[in-house]
């Protein structure tokens, strides 16, 4: 029985796998398309499954991508690249210390008031950026073309303190009341103790906040005209509409878009899916 | 560190307030989440309600004009309105239909992957990861990708698998051109993009599930449909609740494949166009504020009625 038994196990391993490594082959495919299409001449990525064979590789595709954007009437690679880090890297490290400040605020200090601001976070946790981003536009006009105004909206995230507030609610107490004892002030707590405590839920916010900011593309294409302060994903669509089309530079293009993001996924992927898992906190 | 300023309050004030308050607490707390109570005023709160107000508004977004009060009239023409109604209501029945279709299939598709990850055997990181690796491509890419992929001539990658499937048979098709399968078209791409977030979640749900439950139900001859049916979704139910929520939401948020799509691959706009392709095509193509304004609106309604009705379904199911 127990052969039997056996035997049964590793036909079900053996139909697990199948299943498995068919979808793993369809998703992966467009991203294969995109690495060996960007490596190959542009005449044959959009060619029936020629565009899928890895023959005639080069780099040429990426040095196209680089001499085209390299005037002032077409804006500088290198440009939008810079813009693109900038604004995340601001976007990121100011929305972990302003929403951790706060969701520290929220679940450990006793102060007037801070159950009725609290109600009004979770309201905003609702409003969807998209449903604000057009009067914002209107808004900001004074501030068009700038770095700062697409920096600015996104540091404070209501969703972000509210998943450090979670995060510090299940801390132990005893840690910071021991250093409440020993002379420490909110602020010294909060950063010498708590911080230290808190590396999952910091490195949460900041992978969630990184993907959303690197990608963005509805704010940028909404305040900002001028290629000097235009981020990487924008001239993605704009590089794409060029005429006549070239589809291998395109996808060099698009490779060197998601690169930095797939390494870093590659390198702390055990943290981007415990960041995605971790967000899924029920309110 | 002993601070003058708690003895500087009056003793009457301090014998009304709620002991459990303290006032050092409230120095700190004030200053510890200024910086995003101020930050979400002035970039979510003050739009919103500015939205608000100009949705009842006539306002050109260059302010070439005066302004005029208009009343509800941005809403009733949205909704009656012979020639506006068309493409609003049309944009509005895409959101739903993409909303309708991607919940099940993506939510199911998910749940698929993440119970054959689940499994205990080896390399199953290995796939995860290849699941999971769209997540972190920025829509803008995807789009570029995809609009190669659904291509109408036999070029396009879609129609030369077709073409070699059935043997040339089936001519060469224009995905996104074609009003029938365009929306369709951007479904699946949105599908590829989003599938590995929502497996991710589902999985760490799947492995909450003490397996003794499932020890008991092989002990009384459960087979693995059931095993499935009365453990593993019971086990997983708010999760799914939760899974849902967000894709639905998230369905109402499309915009960035939509635009690129239409505007550089030439996608069929009608059958592609959502709520927020409508608004910021109003206020770029027909310097409309107002009735942008009324479109953002109208789209936070709708989520606030999902988010309120599928919280309701959380509660009671968990209380039930």
């Amino acid at each position: 029985m127990s052969a039997n038994n056996r035997a049964r196990r590793t036909a079900a391993a053996f139909q697990n796998y199948a299943v498995l490594i068919v979808a793993a082959l369809l998703m992966f495919a467009p991203i294969y398309y995109l690495l060996i299409g960007s490596l190959k001449p542009s005449s044959e990525v959009l060619n029936g499954f020629a565009g899928f064979l890895p023959t005639d590789l080069s780099l040429d595709n990426y040095v196209a991508v680089f001499r085209a954007l390299s005037s002032d009437a077409s804006g500088y690679f290198w440009q939008f690249m810079a813009n693109s880090l900038l604004i995340s890297i601001v976007v990121v490290v100011g929305g972990l210390l302003v929403n951790s400040l706060a969701g520290y605020a929220f679940s450990r200090l006793e102060w007037v008031g801070r159950d009725k601001v609290f109600i009004l976070i979770i309201l905003l946790v609702i409003v969807p950026f998209e449903s604000v981003a057009i009067p914002l536009m209107a808004l900001m006009q004074g501030q068009r073309d700038t770095l700062l105004v697409q920096m600015l909206p996104f540091i404070a995230n209501a969703f972000s303190v509210f998943l450090f507030y979670t995060f510090f609610l299940n801390l132990p107490k005893s840690v910071e009341e021991a250093a409440h004892l020993d002379g420490l002030g909110a602020w010294g707590t909060f950063f010498r103790i708590v911080v230290p405590n808190a590396k999952p839920v910091f490195a949460t916010v900041a992978i969630l906040t990184f993907l959303s900011s690197w990608g963005q593309y509805l704010w940028p294409s909404l305040v900002t005209s001028d290629p000097a302060v235009r981020p990487l994903p924008l001239e993605m669509g704009v590089f794409s509409d060029r005429e006549p089309a070239d589809w291998g530079q395109v996808f060099a293009f698009g490779t060197l878009l998601v690169l930095p993001v797939l390494v870093v996924f590659l390198i702390f992927q055990r943290y981007f899916v415990q960041s995605v898992a971790g967000s899924a906190v029920k309110g | 560190m002993a601070s003058p300023v708690s003895t500087a309050i009056p003793s009457s004030q301090l014998t009304v307030r709620k002991p459990r308050f303290r006032w050092r607490d409230t120095r700190d707390g004030v200053l510890m989440s200024a910086p995003a109570i101020i930050g979400l005023i002035a970039f979510v709160a003050v739009p919103f309600i500015t939205a608000i107000v100009l949705s009842l508004y006539n306002v050109q977004a260059d302010m070439a004009r005066e302004p005029r009060f208009w009343g509800f009239t941005h809403y009733i023409r949205l909704f009656t309105d012979p020639i506006l109604s068309g493409t609003f209501l049309r944009s509005l029945l895409n959101n739903l239909v993409f909303a309708l279709v991607v919940i099940p299939v993506q939510t199911g598709l998910a749940l698929v992957l993440a119970v054959l990850l689940n499994r205990k055997l080896r390399g199953m990181k290995f796939f995860r990861t290849f699941f999971f690796m769209p997540v972190v491509f920025p829509m803008a890419l995807v789009a570029v990708i995809w609009r190669l992929i659904l291509e109408r001539g036999d070029d396009g990658l879609l129609n030369a698998s077709v073409s070699v499937i059935t043997g040339g048979l089936v001519p060469a098709h224009d995905w996104l051109g074609s009003s029938a399968t365009a929306l369709g078209s951007v479904i699946l791409l949105s599908i590829w993009q989003g599938v590995g977030f929502q497996m991710v979640i589902l999985l760490a749900a799947l492995q909450e599930i003490p397996e003794e439950r499932y020890e008991a139900a092989r002990l009384d001859r459960a087979n693995g449909w059931q095993q499935f049916r009365h453990i593993t979704i019971p086990g997983i139910r708010n999760t799914l609740i939760f899974v849902t929520l967000l894709t639905t939401i998230l369905a109402f948020r499309v915009y960035d494949q939509v635009y690129i799509l239409i505007r550089t691959a030439g996608a069929n706009e009608e059958a592609t166009q959502t709520l927020l392709y409508t608004g910021t095509k109003a206020i770029f193509s027909e310097n409309n504020l107002g009735r942008a304004s009324a479109i953002s609106v109208v789209l936070f309604v709708i989520i606030v009625i999902i988010t309120l009705v599928q919280r309701g379904l959380l509660r009671q199911r968990s209380e039930g």
